[in-house]
């Protein structure tokens, strides 16, 4: 209207922005500071829509898109990676991928904490999402390996915080709505391989899954089921667990030993931009399911399997989300309490019942809550899949499980949310208030932004 | 905003007591709709559509006193819709079939349902058009009709005007490209309602609840084009081929 009078369409800086689900596309100025002090005069000319920083984009729903306001883009400038062999810690932009961290770091025989189930995030994204990997019921989220982070905040002031700051706690899983993460440095942990040695076990049902979940966690540092999320009948929630650990330079071959921390990983195949509509059926992925069912052994143990087969595996398919088409997917993450291990049923059950196309599920086990206000994990199973938009009573099937969670005192994941019901937020994360305090006094006029924010009123 | 599946939280319903606006409310009303604003001429209708959203649930619902053909008002109506939150769907469904009879005798009636139909609509989706520009994401839905498509003997007043709109429809999507704001364009049949009360039903016939479940899905989806039932799609691209002549026979 009057306030911004020019011909319709859009400026040159201006992007439009999905998360790695593909869906509910916005716009904003996407600017690409080169410093923190740089931030700092972007976060300072906010304009009324306000600034949100965004990583590589990887989180599902809508958490790093900000409509009509200004993102601001550090994977550009701000990625160095400063290895401290002395303390053991990794001084990073926040702007670093986790790739580009373990191509710095595996060489010299040091990993990261924690990596979730793809190299594809930055730093700033993944302290933003509180991120997990296959190690948390032993090692916890990232945020317990924060020694320290710089946060340029909504007053444009440049803070440095440690553990304990009511402010950093905020920003564990704080969405990137408390300031702008410019740089961290976190406790990495020495490695002699690039390798790691792995335990599979095929289990028949759910409750046999969840069995061998229960197992691995006792014996493995590292370990997550797969389920086959539509297979019925008694085989209702069969899957496979692998566990892992680190292997020792004594595990590996001959032929591997010369090189034992070589790390290259490459990305194998793309996926086109235009996959045929259609693919995705129900029958199309039951069979990719019992396929890959049948190939897992019913036991093996001690396989010796490379860094990037065992935690990221989808890696090695360049844009494997266009997979599910132009009109994208969600991906539907929740945790509960072990006491309430029946509602993974429920869901799994609910699921198969709806003949959703969910390629392979994620069950595992998380150990306790970490420091973060709206950290997600949180001691219980937690159960990940994704869902093409297109399924039939979605929205309905959605609602009622996020309900079944809350009232058992789970949650679902907020960066991989992207249709939550806004009243359930509250329920789901207790902190939320503490939260919203800490946030207010570092951004009192509201600068940081975000749809999802928007969306669920946070 | 309108989230991964397609459900907004605000909607602004331009026609605010159009019947197939307010079944396309009511069906969004029981999931995430927490604010309708419904914009119309002030009249008790007006008041009592805004009463029965009410008991379904949305949080806010208000009203905003806005005539099609005052177009120099528009600015000042809807200006503080927006500034009051996000809008997230613009539903235009201002629009007047008129006595075609009436209207071939009286032009000055045919002017006024042009005005109301086309003038009037355009001026306020320019308005709403600058506005989600701004916000950097939502979606028009822009009522337009099949009768819109080609012009008929029964009702070319009515059927030029809405002709007028779709085409305004089309560039208003070309123009908003790459901002994050969609327009739809919805072509409906013979839809039951007041306005269509009393009048031979064309083949294809549909209720407003058909229009606002095809608007649903279409939040999600954001096709350019919307046909109501989907089946006008080909029957249309047929009609648009036949010969003059043949076209003008057909019954309906």
């Amino acid at each position: 209207m009057s306030e911004d009078a020019r011909p319709l369409g859009g400026s040159v800086s201006s992007h439009v922005l999905t998360g790695w689900g593909g869906t509910a596309a916005t716009v904003a100025d996407v600017v690409q500071p080169g410093s923190a002090v740089e931030v700092a005069e972007v976060v300072r000319a906010a304009g009324r829509r306000g600034v949100l920083p965004r990583g590589l984009g990887r989180s599902y729903g809508d958490a790093a898109q900000n409509a009509g306001g200004t993102v601001v883009d550090l994977t550009r400038h701000l990625d160095g990676v400063r290895l401290d062999e002395a303390s053991g810690t990794v001084a990073v932009g926040g702007g670093a991928s986790l790739d580009a961290l373990m191509r710095s770091l595996l060489p010299r025989g040091w990993f990261v904490p924690v990596t979730p189930g793809t190299r594809f995030v930055s730093v700033g994204g993944a302290l933003a999402a509180d991120v997990h990997g296959k190690n948390h019921h032993a090692d916890g989220s990232i945020g317990r390996h924060v020694r320290a982070a710089e946060l340029v905040i909504g007053t444009g002031d440049v803070v440095q915080l440690g553990p304990g700051d009511p402010l950093l706690d905020a920003t564990l899983g704080g969405l990137g709505l408390t300031g702008v993460l410019t740089a961290a440095t976190i406790a990495v942990q020495p490695v002699e391989t690039s390798w790691m040695t792995v335990d599979t076990v095929r289990a028949p049902d759910l409750d046999a899954l969840m069995a061998a979940l229960e197992a691995a966690d006792r014996s493995s540092r590292y370990s997550v089921g797969w389920i086959d999320c539509l297979a019925r009948g008694p085989g209702t929630g069969r899957g496979v667990v692998t566990s892992g650990d680190h292997a020792r330079l004594t595990d590996l071959p001959a032929s591997r030993a010369e090189n034992p921390l070589a790390f290259a990983p490459r990305s194998l195949v793309r996926v086109p931009p235009a996959v045929p509509t259609g693919l995705l059926r129900r029958s199309t992925v039951a069979a990719f399911n019992e396929a890959w069912f049948r190939r897992a052994p019913r036991r093996r143990t001690g396989e010796v399997q490379s860094i990037a087969r065992f935690f990221h595996p989808l890696d090695g398919v360049a844009r494997w989300n266009r997979v599910y088409g132009p009109a994208g997917f969600v991906q539907w993450q929740a945790v509960v309490p072990f006491t309430a291990a029946d509602v993974v049923g429920e869901a799994v059950h609910g699921f198969a019942a709806a003949g959703a196309p969910a390629f392979l599920a994620v069950l595992k086990r998380f150990g306790p809550h970490g420091s973060g206000h709206l950290s997600f994990p949180q001691a219980g199973w937690t159960l990940a899949l994704d869902l093409p938009v297109g399924v039939p009573h979605l929205a309905a099937l959605l609602d009622d499980l996020d309900e079944r969670v809350a009232a058992v005192g789970g949650r679902v994941y907020l960066a991989k949310d992207a249709r939550l019901r806004p009243e359930l937020v509250p329920a789901m994360y207790p902190r939320l208030s503490e939260w919203q305090e800490v946030r207010h006094r570092a951004d009192p006029s509201g600068v940081f932004r975000s749809d999802l924010a928007r969306r669920l009123h946070l | 905003m309108i989230d991964a599946l397609g459900d907004p939280q605000s909607v602004l319903l331009l026609g605010g007591t159009s019947e197939i606006g307010v079944a396309t409310v009511r069906v969004l009303a029981g999931r995430r709709l927490e604010r309708v604003v419904l914009a119309g001429r002030a009249s008790p209708r007006l008041e009592e559509t805004a009463e029965s959203l009410r008991r379904t649930g949305v949080g806010d619902v208000s009203t905003v006193h806005l005539d099609a053909e005052r177009t120099d008002e528009h600015a000042a109506a809807l200006e503080p819709v927006f500034a009051a939150g996000d809008i997230d769907v613009v539903v235009m469904a201002i629009g007047e079939l008129g006595d075609q009879a009436a209207a071939e005798v009286d032009p000055r009636l045919a002017v006024e349902i042009a005005q109301t139909t086309f003038v009037g609509p355009m001026s306020a989706l320019l308005h709403c058009a600058a506005a989600l520009r701004t916000q950097g994401h939502g979606v028009i839905v822009v009522l337009s009709s099949v009768a819109a498509v080609r012009a008929r003997r029964a009702n070319f007043v009515y059927g030029s005007s809405k002709a007028g709109l779709d085409a305004c429809a089309q560039g208003l999507a070309a123009a908003l490209e790459g901002t994050g704001v969609s327009v739809v364009t919805v072509r409906p049949g013979f839809v039951r309602t007041r306005m269509t009360a009393g009048r031979t039903e064309a083949a294809f016939a549909v209720e407003p609840d058909d229009v606002a479940a095809a608007i649903r899905s279409a939040l999600r989806d954001r096709p350019e084009v919307v046909w109501v039932p989907g089946r006008l799609r080909a029957v249309m691209t047929v009609a648009r081929l036949l010969p003059r002549r043949v076209f003008r026979r057909l019954p309906g």
